[in-house]
């Protein structure tokens, strides 16, 4: 098993392979990997209710810790109160913590 | 200091352009306060980010027609205060400008700080740090 830091920087609006990216994330965990989803820049935006967070939601179901960076929500306009079930604000010092401990870390 | 790490940043976006240069800049900024060591090898269309010859502009549709008073923010002064926060807090930054993708652009023009390298620094940075993050564009 490993640790696995994915940073999603995209929006599913604007990429079509978020998706992917979001079954990366689940099945790394569902594989009994320690497994961090950040989402930052755009990669917040379905963060707010949406017709992709059941998806995003649906990836901390699975086991997957998913953070969205708070400068990146702040810029959007998107309260930390306003996000969907299983995410979470975080400030970006988060991956510079995990990239510290070792994490897998991929760029998305 | 025993929790001192090693960081790799690998960038390859122009500056001016994307949300990514700014992120990655300040994932090394936190880096930097913390006093680690940090390597950035930059690619592509990154090496103009700390391009020396960039300057700021004035923007008459903002209202501002001196460049004074528009204050355009520059790349090559975020870098350059990067590296002496890196400075201050005690760690060593090694910023590597792709030569091959310098001589393509003319950008050799850097800030000081900046050293001209080949993708094999990258490698050998990668090698020799705790961790690697690599800020793809698009």
């Amino acid at each position: 098993m490993a640790d696995y830091l994915l940073i999603e920087s995209r929006d599913p609006f604007d990429s079509n392979d978020v998706g992917q990216f979001y079954d990366l994330a689940a099945n790394l965990a569902k594989g009994g990997n320690q497994v961090t989803l950040f989402l930052v820049q755009n990669g917040v935006l379905p963060a707010r209710q949406c017709v992709h967070s059941d998806a995003l939601s649906a990836v901390a179901g699975a086991g997957v810790d998913v953070l969205a960076d708070g400068f990146s929500l702040d810029e959007r306009g998107i309260a930390a109160g306003a996000l969907v079930t299983g995410v979470s604000a975080a400030a970006l010092d988060v991956v510079v913590d995990q990239l510290a401990e070792g994490r897998k870390a991929i760029w998305h | 200091m025993a929790d001192k790490k090693t960081l790799t940043f690998a960038l390859m976006d122009a500056p001016f352009e994307t949300a990514r240069t700014t992120t990655a800049l300040r994932l090394i900024d936190i880096a930097a306060r913390r006093g680690y060591d940090i390597n950035v090898f930059a690619y592509e269309g990154a090496v103009f980010v700390p391009f020396a010859l960039q300057k700021q502009h004035s923007n008459p549709v903002h209202g501002h027609p001196e460049v004074e008073e528009e204050d355009h923010p520059l790349p090559r002064e975020w870098v350059s205060a990067l590296i002496d926060e890196v400075m201050k807090n005690g760690g060593k930054i090694d910023w590597v400008n792709c030569g091959l993708c310098v001589d393509e652009r003319g950008a050799g023009e850097s800030i000081e700080g900046v050293r001209r390298g080949a993708p094999g620094d990258f490698w050998a940075m990668a090698t020799a740090s705790d961790n690697t993050l690599v800020i793809a564009t698009k």
